[in-house]
């Protein structure tokens, strides 16, 4: 066991953890911020992802002690404190990118890092960026259309399927 | 996964020192090693993460003119970072996996791992790069040795990747959707003394040049050059993603793409 600190959504936060401690079990289990989904646990899935000095990364797949010192935001730290959803994450809601909402957190994540870097995406590049993300349920489309949407581009003309 | 110990050094000196110990390994990105942990293929006493080490960030050119690409620098980096001066190699990295995995995953990680079906081994070894490590640098023909297998010894590290930066070039990835990985990835370099070609994804012992091709090339860079040309399909890999035979023919395929669109 070794201390690790990290700021976490603007909190400073430590523990005592193992040198296995994934970044994704501190979250959930340690500081029992469950927004972070664990999907598949083997790297595939992005149900978990997180952004780590301003970059996504799976945090089933980078150790506890990796991020010491690092600024983590979760799908905790999106909304705005009032509670006032994100761009990203009021456009899922309007144009139905989420069922079950499994896989919300890491799409809204990504989705969001996305936008910082592109502000205006094709859907094909939307579609490139989503790539390690899984979702069981809406068949992608509705996702796709929510992030063009968040961007504001009129997608209008993309039919829902 | 089983217990280990974490150290985070921030020189080369000072991990190659850790590496020392029994059963010590490095861990970069993560993004290969870590899954390993967890499904208990691995049992390191002590990981010694590479991450921390200023010296093996980042790009740059040398005296030379070649591309040097430090061992723990993020894909992502690479892709952003070469994108001018070597954009076949930028554009290999821009497709590797997913933004995440891109965002952790480095090139020292993956040319170490030396996976049959990872892009890098393949620019690597078309490019005629240099493998840099701690104690000694390691040309690219020598440094592939079989699957998952290298010319690296026991707590050796790859510190950068030296790469010659070739007058045209392209990779080509027929991607296997599930993994995203290569099922076939085929990287054409075009140089002033002749043509490289590497194929990754398709051969039971990891990535390799197809020389008949390079000779053909040489001659006439153009994908009629190819013409004729096919790789046997003894050797190769046959999955329930694709047969032997499918692999082979996927690899002139992917040849003629690569050279279509770097001529
Ligand atoms: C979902 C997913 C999709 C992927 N898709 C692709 C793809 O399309 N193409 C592709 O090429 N790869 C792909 N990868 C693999 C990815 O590129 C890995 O990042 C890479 O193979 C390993 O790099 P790493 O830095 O994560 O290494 P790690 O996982 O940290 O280490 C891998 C191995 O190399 C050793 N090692 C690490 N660094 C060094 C070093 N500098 N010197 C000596 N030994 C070292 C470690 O001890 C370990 O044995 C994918 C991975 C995932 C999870
Ligand atoms: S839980 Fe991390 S990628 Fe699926
Ligand atoms: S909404 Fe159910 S997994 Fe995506």
């Amino acid at each position: 066991m070794a201390k690790v600190s990290m700021t976490v959504n603007g909190r400073a936060v430590s523990g005592d953890v193992a040198g296995n401690r994934l970044l994704v079990e501190f979250l959930r289990e340690d500081l029992r911020m469950t927004g972070t989904h664990v999907g598949c646990d083997t790297s595939q899935c992005g149900a978990c992802v997180v952004h780590v000095n301003g970059k996504a990364v799976k945090s089933c797949t980078m150790l506890a002690h990796e991020a010491e010192g690092a600024t983590i935001t979760t799908i905790e730290g999106i909304a705005s404190p009032d509670g006032t959803m994100s761009r990203v994450q009021q456009a899922f809601q309007d144009h139905h990118g989420l069922q079950c909402g499994f896989c919300t957190p890491g799409m809204v994540m990504t989705a969001t890092k996305l936008l910082e870097q592109n502000p205006t995406p094709t859907e094909a590049e939307v579609r490139h960026a989503l790539e390690g993300n899984i979702c069981r349920c809406t068949g992608y489309h509705n996702i796709v259309k929510a992030i063009l949407a968040a961007s504001g581009q009129d997608v209008s003309k993309i039919a829902a399927e | 996964m089983y217990a280990f110990d974490f150290e985070k050094p921030t020189t080369v000196a000072e991990a190659v020192a850790a590496l020392a110990d029994d059963e010590a390994q490095p861990l970069s990105g993560g993004q290969t090693l870590i899954p390993t942990l967890k499904q208990r293929l691995a049992m390191p006493s002590k990981l010694v993460s590479l991450t921390g080490i200023a010296e093996m960030q980042g790009v740059c050119t040398n005296d030379a003119g070649q591309l040097c690409i430090g061992g723990a620098t993020p894909h992502a980096v690479v892709a952003a970072e070469a994108a001018s001066k070597y954009p076949a190699l930028s554009a290999l990295a821009s497709n590797i996996g997913d933004p995440a995995v891109r965002n952790r995953g480095t090139i020292g990680g993956s040319v170490a791992n030396n996976d049959p079906a990872a892009c890098y081994p393949s620019a690597v070894l078309a490019s005629g790069a240099t493998v840099v490590t701690n104690n000694r640098e390691i040309a690219a023909d020598d440094y592939f040795q079989g699957l998952f297998s290298t010319a690296l010894e026991e707590g050796e590290i790859i510190t950068e990747v030296r790469f010659p930066v070739p007058q045209a070039a392209n990779y080509q990835k027929f991607v296997q959707p599930a993994s995203r990985f290569a099922l076939v990835g085929v990287f054409v370099a075009k140089f002033a003394d002749g043509v490289r070609v590497a194929v990754t994804g398709a051969s039971n012992d990891g990535v390799f040049r197809w020389t008949e091709a390079e000779k053909a090339l040489s001659a006439n860079f153009s994908p009629d050059a190819l013409n004729g040309l096919s790789v046997s399909a003894d050797g190769m890999i046959g999955d329930l993603h694709g047969t032997p035979e499918y692999r082979a023919h996927l690899i002139a395929v992917m040849t003629k793409r690569a050279v279509a669109a770097a001529s």
